[in-house]
């Protein structure tokens, strides 16, 4: 589990997050949500150490991350795998050595360990066969699923995913959802995903955390969320007229009023 | 102000390479990678541009000795001495400071914006260590050998010139390159050589480390980065004569 307490963070005397609190379980996919510009790749830098916070505090179980070392948090590091949002491959290294490189820095396995398991990865992200492509001759979904086996290669207790759906079409945007999911039951993992995306947000959400202008607006949960009487959640959340419907409907479906609503239409259109 | 600030920024860069490698094969692997790299890589642009110098000098020394009272051999060890304290060490690191600092300027810059530091420094590795370091050290390794190749090119390409021309034949040639020959010299060219492989691979690291921004930013921060090298290269190349001759 990563809690954090009170975290505060200001680029040039301008607050960016101000007293951010809340805890992200393990097994589970919690979710950052907020606008552009509400803190939340600030709030996750901060979490994996990226930027130091101004104040406040990073527990991850019973480590005190910000009280840690430069040293320390290096080695913290190596329990933490992170996919960015633009992947981050190395370009001039190919799929498989993008993913053999952790292995290759921090694993004192043989080569043929390491070998077995880049292997076992890539099937994990269902991309056998895409050893030897290069980054920039494989498609962005592909890109995204490299990057998940790139950052559980070495087996990590957190997962931190930026925007793990920016730029991909809503079919991959569920492989990669689905993916993540299974991958933090799987391995037992605390993963943390900062995301735009709507449909992660019901299908994957099992506690969400909005931000908005850098301070936490409401946390709960995806079922919580179709409740949620939070006007700046809702404004968020059901921007388009179709998710304002879906909203309702999925309100009156859970009600039991579903029924009663299509007797009535039923009713009324004879 | 700012040079201060970016001074102090230059110094901690470098103050953050020097820590205890994640895994030492690792980054000898890089330093070979790189000697690659910058070294072989930039054998055949040194080639060219130290023979053409020594052809230049030649004609250019042969064209301004027209006194029948100097020997014809002094054409041979101003060649000399000039390739040697001037142009193979100046000339060749000017050129490199192009070729190799925009490289390093652009590939660090793109890694930056990319977030492929920030994906080495989450796996827990000191990216000031192992993207930077082995840089400057293959520079210091290479660099002086490409320094010594183009001493040797740029007098091959004075005595080929002079004997090409008939302005100077290669026997005169190479009794004039023994002639007064100042060891020294030698030396004097390998302390620039190092100190200018260090200029051309550390500043443009620097501006390439620290870009923020995107493309745009990319290409600026090379044409700083070159100009910057260009000009602290020429400085120090003032420096170093001043102190050392």
């Amino acid at each position: 589990m990563i809690s954090i307490n009170n975290i505060a963070k200001g680029f040039s005397d301008k607050p960016v997050i101000e007293g951010v609190s809340a805890e992200f379980e393990t097994g589970k996919c919690n979710l950052i949500i907020g606008a552009s510009g509400s803190g939340k790749t600030v709030l996750m830098k901060c979490l994996v150490g990226l930027i130091t916070p101004d104040a406040g505090e990073i527990m991850y179980d019973s480590e005190n991350f910000s009280l840690m070392n430069a040293e320390a948090k290096k080695i913290m590091r190596r329990k933490i795998g992170m996919l960015f949002q633009g992947s981050a491959l190395f370009d001039s290294k190919t799929v498989e050595q993008n993913i053999m490189f952790p292995l290759d820095m921090f694993s004192h396995d043989t080569r043929a360990e390491k070998q077995k398991r880049v292997d076992m990865v890539l099937d994990r992200v269902n991309l056998n066969g895409a050893h030897k492509k290069f980054p920039a001759e494989i498609s962005g979904g592909m890109k995204k699923r490299v990057g998940i086996a790139r950052s559980i290669v070495l087996n990590p207790q957190y997962l931190f995913c930026d925007e793990p759906n920016s730029g991909l079409d809503p079919q991959t945007s569920l492989v990669i959802d689905k993916l993540i999911r299974e991958i933090t039951t799987e391995y037992n993992i605390t993963t943390v995903i900062n995301t735009h995306d709507m449909n992660s947000v019901m299908e994957i959400g099992d506690r969400i955390l909005y931000m908005y202008q850098g301070k936490k607006e409401w946390e709960g949960n995806s079922k919580e969320i179709i409740f949620s009487k939070n006007e700046k959640l809702n404004s968020f959340i059901f921007a388009s007229d179709f998710l304002k419907d879906a909203k309702d409907m999925r309100m009156l479906e859970v009600s039991g009023k579903i029924d009663e609503k299509r007797n009535m239409d039923q009713l009324l259109n004879g | 102000m700012k040079i201060f600030t970016r001074f102090g920024e230059f110094i901690l860069m470098l103050k953050g390479m020097f820590t205890k490698p994640e895994n030492w094969r690792m980054y000898w692997k890089e330093l070979m990678h790189q000697c690659v790299e910058l070294g072989i890589g930039s054998m055949g642009i040194v080639s060219i541009v130290a023979v053409f110098i020594g052809a230049v000098s030649t004609l250019q020394t042969a064209y301004q000795f027209i006194s029948p009272i100097i020997p014809r051999s002094v054409i041979a060890q101003i060649v000399r001495d000039t390739v040697i304290l001037e142009f193979a060490p100046t000339i060749t690191c000017v050129v490199l400071a192009g070729v190799v600092g925009s490289k390093i300027s652009s590939e660090l810059g793109n890694m930056r914006v990319s977030e492929q530091i920030d994906a080495l420094e989450i796996m827990g590795i000191n990216t000031k260590a192992y993207l930077i370091l082995p840089k400057i050290l293959a520079a210091l390794i290479t660099i002086p050998l490409l320094v010594i190749l183009a001493m040797t090119l740029g007098i091959w390409g004075g005595r080929f010139v002079g004997e090409l021309t008939g302005i100077l034949p290669h026997e005169v040639f190479d009794r004039g390159l023994v002639e007064a020959f100042v060891p020294y010299n030698v030396k004097f060219a390998l302390v620039k050589a190092y100190t200018f492989a260090f200029i051309i691979t550390a500043i443009p690291a620097y501006f390439g480390y620290y870009v923020k921004g995107g493309a745009l930013e990319i290409g600026r921060a090379s044409t700083t980065a070159v100009v910057s090298s260009c000009i602290i290269i020429l400085l120090a190349d003032y420096v170093l004569a001043a102190v050392l001759l």
